[in-house]
């Protein structure tokens, strides 16, 4: 793809050819680019599923689709996006890429288990294709029992399986990162030196390796009821189906945190460079991030005030998930300030990151509404919670996720993608999301539920202006796409450090050499020392 | 399409507009300080944008007083949320003690009530304006989830136990009753209506139903069937406890504990009878797990809760 490039230097994606070059690499930067592609596909394929949800809800009748199919598609839909797109996104792409540049080492501490969990993470997705195949699941992605365990007649222990895999190449990932930013900063590269997304990945491993293993726990205790009848969580079989809401969620709230926290390292990142201003209250939002961490491990019962949990133990959840709320609006705040008396560029990736400010402050926002127990229980599980949690895990980790793939595109292919291309894909998706996902938090507080086929009628003109919105979504998400594969050809060369941006990776050719640097960089400045250095780009 | 679209659900309980108003004081907030964050980007976007004459930013030091504001004061707005709905959630979670009771058996899909007198409904709820009404639910299969958008009230509906809802209607008309819980292949059809009625008029319709039984005469039929008559009764008291009264009443335990005996008890000493043994007796009553339905086992309950009011009228 880049063979062409002008200069006969030698980078990581010229030293070596051929399929097993790449099926074999332990090189993190082509780990990264394996990990993009397969991510990409599961992506466009959930977002299949969604266009087949949004087309159905066009009318109240169930009219497109059998229940039976609908129910599959939602649940594709959600196993899909979330544990194959966005909970891998940016830390196995952006993540694996940039960690070791942006320390100054030639790789992760760990390159073959970086490898492996590729590999984990394409068996889990082959084993939910599969499943996808032969006729999918129709539980909903959060697998909730006795209807799983028992119930469901569709494939729920294939599906499972692929999530149990999946999580493993979580676990590895998060390993190998934690280990590499303890181990392998370069000379110099004081914790309170590291880029903040170098903070937000640290927090983002730390609920990989404590998280993911409940989720398995969980996993194999639904497969254990399902397939031997273990009564767990069946009362039928003296279980206890509210015990599997614990274990899920116990993993699958701080899940959310894994979506977004990197993508709050990559809007700390975009800020800071394209307002030439190092990241105001640093150390408020480094740490901000490890208080999302801990605090995220303490709240999952706020999914649970309806479920004839206690009403001390509700209490106490909703008192914990106020205070998860103060880490993420710190940053929020602090973003802002950071743009003041800024010299701010409006190029593509800055408009991500504004779009991700304003769209993940309303999905926080409308957060302490479902943390406030006597609104949580009317819109519990109606369309305001599919509202809310799209905000943030679309409007903000796929915003994040966008804006870092255009602002390292350069650095990861050494091209430069057409600008007014992006800024218009920025465009369409910002005006596409809200379009389809506001209309739903009216519909949620109206009662609409979620995961209904057919509904009644006064709900319909909401979910005509919801599914016409998917639509402007959905071509915004195909520009990037187009243009991105374009300009691996066409795009103009990119230049080291297109952006004059500060941080390691910026500092080593584009695309960068096989080792990343030609000699270990020894740092001797804060992150972000935009004030220090002479403007060269107007 | 429909054109008047409703863009608010109607308030139809006592506590609709209680949960409206926190509800707006939320939105308010979220106005507020969605909006602060959106004029502030917008203006420090165009106000400091790169240009001729601006290729560097001015430095601004960190600013701990800032910090502190922006970490303190959405602190004590979200406790404000906290407490107000905190407060809010015990009211709704405390069903009050002169309501109306009716039996929910909810199963795929389809929801069954009966009310005290006997009469019974499928997918239809027919309750009396301002008087409270208290819900004692149970699932045959799945989890289900009893929601009313216009009482703003919601409650799982989980296999294995009971749980409870209690709401007041505040105004009379068809409401609709949805399922809120993903329950399988028709959790879209599992929906109904509840109507609110004047007094007389409920009144009225519960004449004009067809009852087979009171649930308790059901009950005690029931009772003498199973044979739980052949230890709960007078002449044994050795065997078991003679339950007359027993509803209500605090039990002491063989292990110490005490526990209140409610629907949720009286429910697991039939079901799993090991699991809390009144002191003073011996573990030897057999489960009658998967020997009574739903519905036979809330008619049982209504029957030993029966018993608690011909006691209640003989004593002096």
């Amino acid at each position: 793809m880049v063979t062409r490039t002008a200069e006969p230097r030698t980078h990581y994606l010229n030293v070596s050819y051929g399929v097993m070059s790449w099926l074999l690499t332990l090189d993190h930067k082509r780990i990264a680019l394996l990990y993009l592609i397969s991510i990409t596909l599961f992506f466009f394929l959930g977002g299949a599923f969604a266009v087949l949800i949004r087309l159905e809800l066009l009318t109240p009748a169930g009219d497109l689709v059998e229940s039976e199919t609908y129910n599959k598609l939602f649940t594709m839909h959600g196993v899909i996006m979330v544990f194959f797109f966005l909970i891998p996104s940016i830390p196995a792409v952006l993540g694996n890429f940039l960690i070791p540049m942006m320390i100054g080492a030639r790789d992760l501490a760990f390159p073959r288990l970086n490898l492996a969990s590729w590999y984990i993470y394409t068996l889990g997705g082959l084993f939910t294709l599969v499943a996808a195949i032969f006729g999918g699941v129709d539980t909903g992605w959060t697998f909730y029992t006795p209807y799983s365990s028992i119930y469901s007649n569709t494939h729920v222990i294939l599906t499972a399986l692929g999530v149990f895999i999946v999580g493993f190449s979580s676990v590895l990932t998060g390993i190998n990162f934690i280990v590499s930013i303890h181990k392998m900063r370069a000379p110099g590269l004081t914790w309170f030196r590291l880029p903040l997304f170098i903070w937000a990945h640290y927090a983002t491993s730390l609920i990989f390796v404590l998280g993911t293993p409940v989720l398995a726990i969980a996993i194999v205790l639904v497969a254990l009821e399902r397939v031997f009848g273990f009564g767990i969580f069946d009362p039928a079989l003296g279980g206890d189906p509210i015990l599997f809401q614990h274990l899920f969620w116990f993993y699958s709230h701080p899940a959310v945190y894994i979506m977004i926290l990197p993508a709050m390292g990559v809007v700390s990142e975009v800020i800071a460079c394209f307002a030439r201003k190092r990241v105001f209250g640093y150390k408020f939002v480094a740490f901000s991030s490890l208080a999302i961490a801990a605090l995220g491990f303490l709240v999952w019962g706020h999914h649970m005030f309806v479920s004839g949990q206690s009403v001390f133990a509700s209490l106490v959840f909703s008192f914990l998930s106020m205070l998860v709320a103060i880490p993420s609006a710190i940053k929020v705040f602090n973003w802002t300030a950071t743009l003041y008396r800024g010299a701010i560029a409006h190029d593509a990736p800055m408009l991500y990151a504004f779009g991700f400010i304003g769209l993940f402050t309303i999905g926080g926002l409308t957060g302490i509404f479902l943390a406030t127990t006597a609104v949580d229980v009317h819109v519990h599980d109606t369309y305001f919670i599919v509202a809310h949690f799209h905000y943030i895990m679309v409007g903000g980790a796929v915003m994040g996720y966008l804006g870092g793939l255009h602002f390292w595109w350069p650095k990861m292919t050494g091209r430069m993608y057409p600008e007014g291309w992006a800024k218009l894909g920025a465009l369409l998706i910002f005006v596409g999301f809200n379009l389809t996902f506001f209309p739903q938090f009216l519909l949620g507080y109206l009662g609409m539920p979620r995961r209904y086929h057919f509904y009644p009628d006064e709900f319909q003109v909401l979910n005509v202006m919801s599914t016409a919105g998917a639509s402007i979504l959905g071509v915004g998400y195909l520009i990037p796409m187009v243009f991105f594969l374009w300009s691996l050809r066409y795009g103009s060369a990119a230049g080291a450090n297109p952006w004059d941006a500060k941080g390691l990776e910026w500092q080593t050719p584009s695309p960068p050499p096989p080792h990343n640097f030609p000699e270990t960089p020894v740092v001797k400045e804060e992150a972000y020392a935009y004030s220090s250095q002479e403007a060269e780009r107007g | 399409m429909s054109l008047g679209f409703p863009l608010f659900p109607e308030q139809a309980s006592t506590v609709a507009g209680r949960v409206d108003a926190l509800y707006f004081f939320l939105v308010a907030i979220s106005v507020f300080f969605a909006g602060l964050i959106f004029i502030l980007v917008a203006y420090f976007a165009i106000k400091y944008r790169r240009r001729p004459g601006r290729k560097q930013a001015d430095p601004v030091p960190d600013h701990v007083g800032l910090e502190l504001a922006w970490t303190l004061i959405p602190l004590g707005i979200v406790m404000v949320s906290f407490i107000w709905g905190a407060r809010l959630f015990v009211t709704l979670s405390r069903p009050p003690a002169d309501a109306l009771e009716i039996a929910v058996v909810a199963r795929q899909w389809m929801w069954k009530f009966q009310h005290p007198t006997g009469q019974r409904e499928i997918n239809e709820l027919h309750v009396p304006i301002g008087r409270p009404v208290k819900l004692t639910m149970a699932s045959e299969d799945v989890i289900h989830s009893f929601f009313v958008p216009a009482f703003r009230v919601k409650m799982d509906v989980v296999p294995g136990r009971y749980t409870t809802a209690w709401f007041e209607a505040s105004r009379t008309g068809e409401y609709h009753l949805f399922c809120a819980e993903y329950c399988g292949a028709q959790h879209s059809g599992m929906t109904g209506r509840v109507v609110v009625l004047e007094l007389a008029q409920y009144q009225q319709w519960l004449r004009g139903r067809i009852v087979a039984e009171p649930p308790e005469v059901v009950g005690e039929r029931l009772f003498a069937q199973l044979g739980c008559n052949a230890c709960h009764h007078p002449d044994r008291p050795q065997l078991a406890p003679f339950l007359e009264g027993v509803y209500g009443t605090q039990r002491l335990l063989v292990t110490g504990e005490t526990v209140i005996a409610d629907e949720a008890y009286l429910r697991q000493s039939i079901l799993d009878p090991a699991a809390a043994v009144t002191a003073g007796y011996a573990p030897i009553m057999p489960s009658y797990r998967g020997r009574v339905t739903e519905e036979e086992l809330s008619q049982l309950i209504a029957y030993i809760k029966s018993l608690e009011k011909i006691q209640t009228t003989r004593s002096p």
